[in-house]
């Protein structure tokens, strides 16, 4: 039908005036909050073709009918759009629903990311099971009608006992059709994220919203290229544990920052659960760059090196500016392994730049 | 190429049997059962099959599949003005509503037939659209998809500039030159040598020659002659465009005038239909076990929400008052002069010319002066109508007055001109530069100011000189000048006429 042209020049265009705005969804949280499963609802402004027309007041009057005396309320609002004073009239915002992919699509154009190459593992398949096949014998409940049905007419027509007055077709046993199983081989890519947030006092709401942007927007991307993400959430302040996402965002410690708390519990998960052969380990870790001691922070130098660093795709470390947060971790990351390919440091010091630490985190296709 | 199921098609054939008995007259009419999806297809295409390739068919089906989708809205009828005509049943609507349809899209069909103002419409306009679609097809293959979709948005943000009153003469016949446009100082040679510049030119002859020059340029006749309405057709007859643009444009005219019609007569042709759709059905259609479902589904349609106008239900009544009236002689010079409540309300001259009178309706007018001449004071007593405004303070609508003249008043501003607002051409050499000098007719409404903005932007494209619009805004007479780079607004108050750029306003 000619329609989806038009409809998918009128997606399109759509897509265009996302990417263009991109930036202020980013770093605007209300998007995640409007997910549905594999669908975001953007609010945009309607494309409209402009044309001379009357001014908002046209519908502030009419003609209507009913009881009632003057000023006596109608109940009836005026339509969407708030109208606060001096604010522009007239502009009417649509949603659109954008699909997890195409986000990231856009991200990944925006950004200029990347494709992701899963490491090891190219070489392991599994076989899956594909209804797709089609056999003469199977279960009754793995028939198909349609196949069924033109066989039993190709029958009859070819016989030539196709009557068109009394079009009636009665398969037959050889006229049956199942549904049956064919083995597909399949890339075999596992990948898991965890996420790792320092929750002590000097991490405050804003700095956590930043996280969860970041956060959303990096599982965004990384979900494209592996199905069936694993996702794991590890809080720590003085001591560590693992959390559900909702608690990852929402819960707030108070006291000291050992670091090493939580990458020794990330430890102990990638050595019980994911091993380094078969899966796709990116742990990321967000804090405000305070540590306890030096002595924890060379504790965890010391993971990092032995066990992080050789058994990870790659690890990320972002750093959230606070008012209280010396920023100290950071710079010994760096004096310790400067430009190591497999560790990222990003620094990020608003919702401004949150879009380029995406960039810097998966900038490197790994 | 109906498809129509044997129960439907003997329903039509008895429908259109009725409808002819009640004195309908009708263009054959073909009815099509289709899909929800195929519905909202044609929808968005404004009824016809094929249409040229563009986003906005795009953005209108996709709302109008996901309305239906979520249950918002559900289209019922649609009906094309060609001869034949076409019609669109849906898929899986009970019988009842298929019926109402039928009864319904009779209506319109006869009042198509019928009605003056589309005595002069193209009734094969499915194959003109599809014409028009294989034009623009060819265009696109020729010069690429965005620079013609770039020229169709231009042309589109042009497109209710038409002028609706040459819809029964036929679009207007442009035949004035369009006047050159002046070099300053043609009449100054060339001079080489600066030198030479007094001797070649003589300061006392230029100054002559402007004189003269002046002279002949304020005695030109003005272009246009008269102040155009059908902006358009004048772009199409004078604007700078190549061929494939001036047809594209051409194209968004033909359209736009094929559409007008049904424009000015919604409440009219609405009300038409749904008075036969009620007569019949309750007479002749329906059976027993129907009448509830049709009752509910009729004043469904009828109902008219707070804060929007139902042409349907006002012309429904509209119609059934007029029979009322001409069936016991209310009207004319005895009527009108008769103040006695009494004698109006016992009334009744048994003249009986109700019905004569409604189909002469339907035949002669338009919805303006339709209500103009039928929307009378005891009718919006009787129907309870009065005049809403927002009130800003609680942001909700409000009773304003019932005063018959205020609520004549608002329909006939919502209606002239489909509530849009008037703008001429007054000028197409303004300031002897070329520019395009436009006026809006104010009426008590002001422009929306970035929508016009965008619109003289696009107009400038098309023109590609400076344009200038007089309009009123704020209660300031004021013109606004896009010059292909900058926007401007001036002032014409009455302190800076003496200013050269605005001396020659304001016009009547």
């Amino acid at each position: 039908m000619a329609i989806r042209e038009d409809q998918s020049r009128f997606k399109s265009i759509i897509k265009g005036k996302v990417r263009d705005d991109f930036k202020r969804y980013v770093t605007n949280g209300e998007l995640i909050g409007r997910r549905e499963d594999e669908f975001v609802k953007i609010p945009i402004p309607r494309i409209d073709i402009p044309t001379f027309r009357y001014g908002p007041k046209q519908n502030e009057q009419g003609v209507g009918q009913g009881d009632g005396d003057k000023g006596d309320g109608q109940g009836g609002k005026p339509g969407p759009g708030k109208g606060e004073a001096g604010d522009q009239a007239g502009e009417h915002m649509i949603e659109v629903e954008i699909s997890m992919e195409e986000l990231a699509e856009i991200l990944g154009e925006k950004l200029e990311l990347p494709k992701i190459q899963p490491k090891g593992a190219k070489n392991i398949f599994t076989e899956k099971n594909k209804y797709t096949g089609i056999a003469p014998v199977g279960p009754e409940g793995l028939r198909k009608f349609k196949q069924t049905y033109k066989k039993a007419l190709a029958r009859y027509i070819s016989s030539g006992t196709y009557n068109p007055q009394d079009p009636a077709i009665i398969p037959i046993r050889r006229d049956f059709q199942y549904r049956t199983v064919k083995k597909t081989q399949m890339p075999y890519t596992k990948a898991v994220v965890i996420y790792m947030m320092d929750v002590s006092g000097s991490m405050g709401d804003e700095q956590k919203e930043i996280v969860r942007l970041e956060s959303f927007w990096i599982n965004t991307w990384l979900k494209k290229h592996y199905k069936g993400l694993e996702t794991r959430f590890i809080i720590h302040d003085a001591s560590a544990k693992e959390v559900d996402e909702d608690t990852f965002f929402k819960t707030s410690e108070s006291g000291g920052t050992l670091i090493s708390s939580a990458y020794k519990l990330c430890q102990q998960m990638i050595q019980s659960e994911y091993s380094s052969s078969e899966w796709n380990i990116y742990p990321f870790h967000f804090s405000d760059g305070d540590n306890w001691s030096g002595e924890d922070t060379r504790l965890c130098l010391t993971l990092l090196r032995e066990f992080f660093l050789p058994h990870v795709n790659v690890f990320s470390y972002g750093q959230v500016e606070s008012k209280y947060g010396s920023g100290q971790f950071l710079k010994d990351l760096q004096k310790e392994f400067g430009t190591d390919e497999r560790l990222t440091l990003s620094q990020i010091e608003g919702r401004d730049k949150i879009l380029s630490s995406i960039k810097d985190f998966l900038g490197k296709g790994k | 190429m109906a498809n129509l199921t044997p129960e439907l098609e003997a329903e039509r054939k008895r429908i259109c049997k009725i409808a002819k008995d009640c004195g309908l007259d009708c263009f054959e009419t073909i009815f099509e059962l289709i899909s929800y999806d195929q519905i909202s297809q044609f929808a968005s295409y404004g009824g016809f099959p094929v249409r040229y390739p563009h986003w906005k068919f795009g953005m209108e089906y996709e709302q109008l599949s996901k309305s239906y989708e979520y249950g918002l809205s559900k289209i019922y009828e649609m009906v094309i003005n060609t001869d034949p005509c076409y019609a669109y049943l849906m898929e899986g609507n009970s019988m009842m509503d298929q019926k109402l349809v039928m009864a319904h899209v009779y209506g319109h069909c006869d009042f198509f037939k019928n009605n003056i103002w589309f005595s002069k419409t193209n009734r094969k306009m499915i194959d003109q659209m599809a014409n028009h679609a294989t034009r623009v097809r060819r265009y696109i293959d020729r010069y690429g998809y965005d620079e013609v979709e770039r020229f169709i948005d231009t042309c589109l943000s042009l497109e209710n500039l038409i002028d609706r009153h040459s819809i029964l003469n036929g679009p207007p016949k442009m035949t004035e030159p369009k006047p050159a446009i002046n070099k300053s100082e043609q009449f100054m040679f060339k001079v080489e040598k600066s030198y030479m510049k007094n001797y070649i030119n003589p300061p006392d002859k230029v100054a002559d020659q402007k004189a003269k020059q002046f002279e002949i340029d304020s005695q030109k006749p003005e272009f246009p002659a008269e102040p155009v309405r059908d902006i358009l057709s004048f772009l199409i007859h004078y604007a700078p465009l190549e061929d494939w643009q001036q047809d594209i444009l051409t194209i968004i005219r033909d359209e736009s005038y094929y559409f007008a019609p049904q424009g000015m007569t919604k409440t009219l042709n609405e009300g038409w239909a749904s008075y036969w759709h009620s007569y019949m059905m309750t007479r002749h259609i329906l059976n027993d076990s129907e009448i509830i479902d049709f009752a509910d589904h009729h004043s469904g349609t009828m109902f008219m929400q707070m804060g929007g106008y139902n042409p349907y239900k006002v012309g429904i009544e509209l119609f059934r008052d007029i029979e009322e009236r001409w069936n016991k002689g209310q009207f004319g010079r005895e009527w009108e002069q008769c103040d006695d409540v009494r004698e109006r309300k016992n009334w009744d001259k048994k003249t009986g010319l109700g019905r004569e009178k409604i189909f002469e309706v339907r035949k002669l007018y338009n919805d303006v002066n339709f209500i103009d001449e039928y929307l009378t004071e005891d009718f919006c007593v009787r129907n309870r109508m009065f005049v809403y405004k927002l009130n800003k303070e609680t942001n909700q609508f409000e009773v304003d007055t019932r005063d018959f003249k205020a609520i004549k008043a608002q329909l006939l501003f919502q209606m002239t001109n489909f509530g849009q607002p008037i703008i001429k051409i007054e000028n197409a050499n303004f300031e002897n530069r070329g520019e395009l000098l436009l006026h809006h007719v104010h009426e008590g409404l002001d422009l929306q100011p970035n929508y016009m903005d965008a619109t003289m932007q696009n107009m400038y494209k098309i023109w590609k000189r400076p344009l200038n619009l007089v309009t009123l805004m704020d209660n300031e007479p004021q013109l606004f000048r896009y010059d292909g780079t900058e926007y401007t607004r001036h002032s014409l108050g009455d302190e800076k006429k003496s200013e050269p750029e605005q001396r020659e306003f304001p016009k009547s």
